[in-house]
């Protein structure tokens, strides 16, 4: 090959050994690369699937919500006492006390203030909002017993999402009989029924037993040693009397007190603890004897002749414990004709205590929860109360703030880049601005809230937390990237379609708003709506002008006191109710739907106005 | 006028018997036109007289400076910033590059087709409408559609484009989005139309349809058009010009640039030696 090429003209050789090793090399490095770029992929699609998956498993339980569709009577002389149906007076009335007593009707055996207030606490305190709407709506109703729905808490709410206890029933063996059917009672299995449990408490207290051995050795320990030190002391101090150094004598007789009631209160502590272990050993080993329940343990149930006892003490065929739904009679009950129901998480460990728990599966047994889809969600606005919360506030505030921002931006921007563009002189001055625009849109978005509170706020004197200052901090947020991008989209159109539109006599401005603006529109409009996009999941600028406000009302014009969507996940994630971490996730969820549908609309507008030239 | 001919080409009297039967009036008379972008000295001392109705074709190799001075005739390259013309160019005796003249209605008087064919992205309609529209040629809709119709005719179009006017007008092939331009330029009723390589970017049929075109539109208007091709030059101009290195070399009746060229580099790009 060599000896046909000219003089001074190199060919490649692809016979030789280094050329088949670059080949192979050239080959290995397109593999590697390419699996570079597949795992990078990989690796990002885990993380977005990762984190959408968790965002919607938490989020989906917020968009339903459990109701109690009870049966209430509309009564006249608590919603409209003089009987002249005013509306005002009847949107006044105190419909939660219906609701309330309502309630109370299904469980006439919480009487006491206490189980009264747990009782009330399933309820929302808007619970009665359906049924003051029925009523003012139609108030015919007054006087009438209708069916309504009623919010519960967010508590209950959760707990039938499913963050109660797992419940565990297991059939009586043999024949109980109850020795009353309300208050404090007895029931008397014929079976060892409770010989399971009792055991379990059983081998409770051998565990606690050793723990508090080991204790109690450790105090004995430590209460010898001071007894110890106590005894050298004491020898020091003869020697120091003998020396009579009085005060060397009074320090040692200060510390040697001081031992002596350490030594006395730790052997002390220390028999009181080994009296408790040997009194737990006697329980142990005295199988039969009767042990109380605790709440660090599974509570323990028993559902009977349609009521329910929570057992505070048992024994191996017999327990003891408060009624907590009266039973229909004291009667006997055969085997399989009752129940012993476990409700396993701890009651310690439980935001609902059993009462509350028996209060709820009671009303889930007679059918009136209903799981329903949360319209409150996008209806009302922020709430304290988790179960009451809801978007609707901060979509219209995010709505208004961009309105003022679209408002300002679109033609401030698409007007400064035609004339960058197409019209300005190319000079230092010029040169400058562009320079300037270009990093503006790298500028940290606080910055921009910084100067929002500075300008708008403190010198303008503008309301704050409204959205015609988060509308003008954005509208400067996104200015530059509507003014890059639309420069792109105008450059991007051909120069022949200029030169032709010139060619037939038309001006520059002519020819610029005639061929070359619509030509670049489509680019100008992606910019803008991915900058509404970036204005819309804008947070930080937003906090400084004030917009972080608890907002309950909803804005109805630009300068209102608002809130917007991402401020609203911000101060709902950062709430102790578990209430609120659901509807944290299910706001985001909403957020991105509205990303996704504005980037959807960018890529649209994209394709279908792209002209081929 | 003669002096200044003999600076370029010293066949004066053969040029006058070989021009059509009409006395040929200069209809653009260039002195000494200078173009400089920046630093570069595109054009030099350039002086030519174009006659009314008739084609005049630019030649010469890739940077010579033709379609810089074809530009200047329609002040397009006033739209560079970096550009910077002196000399005089006349239409008409009017002096162009006047500065009470006003380079819009100059380029409606001026029309220009350029070298890949460049329809707005409207309708076929639109294209030819949007001239008469923004002069305000037309009285009424019916007048509108008159200069269309008589454009597209003018320019050989309308039998292939009358059933689909409102189709967009680049979806035409390439020849007919070519013609398109021409009815476009035509529509405003210019006096002069220059061309920039019209057919460089068509097949040859379609170059073929555009060079019978442009002979029958020398019976209305002045064409100016540069060409690489020194055959289509042959074909479709009365007189040509033959630019080398920013410079006019020999300017003449078509025939003898291409008979009896005077000057040697003439003769080589001719005969294909170089360009």
């Amino acid at each position: 090959m060599t000896d046909t090429t000219l003089p001074g003209v190199r060919s490649i050789d692809l016979g030789t050994d280094a050329a088949r090793a670059r080949v192979k090399a050239r080959y290995r490095a397109e593999t590697r690369f390419r699996f570079y770029g597949l795992a990078a992929i990989a690796i990002t699609t885990i993380f977005l699937v990762v984190v959408l998956s968790d965002i919607i498993v938490k989020g989906l339980p917020a968009f339903t919500q459990h109701v109690l569709v009870m049966k209430i009577t509309v009564d006249a002389a608590e919603i409209d006492a003089n009987g002249i149906r005013n509306p005002g007076d009847i949107r006044a009335a105190d419909f939660q006390a219906l609701v309330r007593n309502a309630l109370r009707a299904e469980f006439p055996d919480a009487r006491d203030r206490t189980q009264r207030r747990q009782l009330d606490s399933i309820l929302s305190t808007g619970a009665s909002d359906a049924l003051r709407d029925r009523v003012v709506a139609d108030p015919s109703l007054i006087g009438q017993t209708i069916d309504v729905p009623v919010l519960l808490s967010s508590d209950a709410d959760l707990y039938f999402k499913g963050a109660g206890t797992p419940i565990v029933r297991t059939a009586g063996l043999g024949t109980a009989t109850p020795s009353g059917t309300s208050g404090e009672i007895e029931i008397t299995s014929t079976s060892r029924d409770f010989a399971n449990t009792l055991s379990l408490v059983k081998q409770a207290l051998t565990t606690r037993a050793r723990a508090e051995r080991t204790e109690a050795d450790r105090l004995q320990a430590l209460s010898g040693r001071a007894a110890t030190r106590k005894i050298e002391l004491e020898a020091a101090l003869s020697s120091a009397r003998t020396a009579n150094d009085p005060d060397r004598i009074a320090l040692l007789e200060r510390q040697i007190a001081a031992e002596g009631e350490e030594a006395t209160s730790l052997g002390a502590r220390a028999r009181e603890l080994f009296d408790s272990v040997a009194e737990l050993e006697a329980r142990y080993k005295n199988t039969s004897a009767p042990e109380a329940l605790n709440d660090r343990a599974a509570s323990l149930l028993i559902a009977i002749n349609r009521g329910v006892m929570k057992v505070t003490e048992v024994s191996a065929n017999s327990v003891k414990g408060e009624v907590f739904l009266p039973l229909a009679s004291a009667a006997p009950a055969g085997p399989n004709s009752w129940q012993v129901v476990s409700y396993v998480t701890p009651e310690g460990s439980r935001r609902l205590n059993d009462r509350i728990v028996t209060w709820l599966e009671a009303l889930k047994a007679n059918g009136e929860v209903r799981r329903r889809f949360n319209w409150r969600f996008f209806t009302s606005g922020d709430s304290r109360e988790p179960e009451l919360a809801g978007i609707r506030g901060a979509l219209v505030g995010s709505a208004l703030t961009l309105f003022v921002t679209l408002a300002l931006c679109v033609p401030l921007g698409v007007a400064g880049a035609i004339y960058l563009e197409e019209f300005a002189p190319k000079n230092r001055f010029t040169e400058i601005i562009e320079v300037n625009i270009n990093n503006l849109a790298a500028v940290p978005s606080i910055v921009f809230g910084l100067l929002g509170l500075a300008v708008f706020l403190n010198f303008f004197g503008l309301p704050r937390s409204a959205p015609v200052v988060g509308g003008l901090v954005l509208a400067l947020l996104v200015l530059p990237t509507i003014i890059i991008a639309s420069r792109a989209a105008l450059r991007a159109v051909p120069p022949s379609i200029k030169e032709a539109a010139l060619g037939v006599g038309a001006s520059h401005q002519q020819a610029v708003f005639h061929h070359v603006l619509p030509l670049a529109m489509p680019g100008i409009m992606t910019g803008t709506i991915i900058g509404m996009a970036h204005a819309l999941g804008e947070t930080a600028p937003l906090l400084m002008i004030g917009m972080v406000a608890f907002i309950v009302e909803t804005p109805s014009s630009i300068t209102d006191a608002a809130t917007v969507l991402p401020v609203q996940i911000y101060l709902w994630s950062d709430l102790p109710e578990a209430g609120f971490q659901a509807k944290t996730a299910a706001a985001i969820m909403v957020l991105l739907v509205f990303l996704f549908v504005m980037n959807g609309a960018a890529i649209i507008l994209r394709r279908q106005f792209e002209r081929r030239w | 006028m003669p002096a200044m001919n003999a600076l370029v080409q010293p066949a004066t009297a053969a040029a006058t018997t070989l021009a059509p039967s009409a006395p040929a009036r200069a209809k653009v008379v260039a002195e000494n036109v200078n173009v400089h972008y920046g630093e570069k000295h595109a054009l030099k001392n350039v002086s030519v007289n174009i006659p009314e109705r008739s084609v005049m074709a630019f030649i010469g190799p890739s940077g010579c400076g033709k379609s810089t001075f074809l530009r200047c005739i329609n002040r397009m390259n006033d739209t560079i910033p970096s550009a910077r013309v002196t000399g005089r160019i006349e239409i008409d005796d009017l002096d162009i590059y006047d500065k009470s003249l006003d380079v819009v209605q100059l380029r409606a008087r001026v029309g220009m087709v350029f070298q890949k064919p460049n329809p707005f992205p409207k309708s076929v309609y639109e294209n030819v409408a949007y001239g008469p529209r923004i002069h305000g040629m037309a009285r009424s809709k019916t007048d509108l559609d008159d200069i269309v119709i008589s454009s597209l005719k003018r320019a050989s179009l309308w039998e292939e484009v009358k059933d689909r006017l409102s189709d967009p007008g680049t979806r035409l092939s390439g020849g007919q989005q070519q013609r398109l331009c021409i009815a476009r330029a035509i529509a405003v009723g210019p006096e002069v139309i220059l061309m920039d390589e019209p057919c460089s970017a068509l097949d040859p049929n379609a170059a073929a349809r555009i060079e019978e075109l442009i002979d029958e539109l020398r019976q209305n208007f002045t064409i100016i058009i540069v060409t690489h091709s020194i055959k289509q030059a042959a074909r479709v101009s009365q007189r040509t010009a033959f630019f080398h290195l920013g410079s006019l070399v020999e300017e003449g009746p078509t025939e003898m640039i291409f008979t009896t060229p005077q000057d040697r580099r003439t003769q080589d790009y001719i005969t294909g030696r170089f360009g």
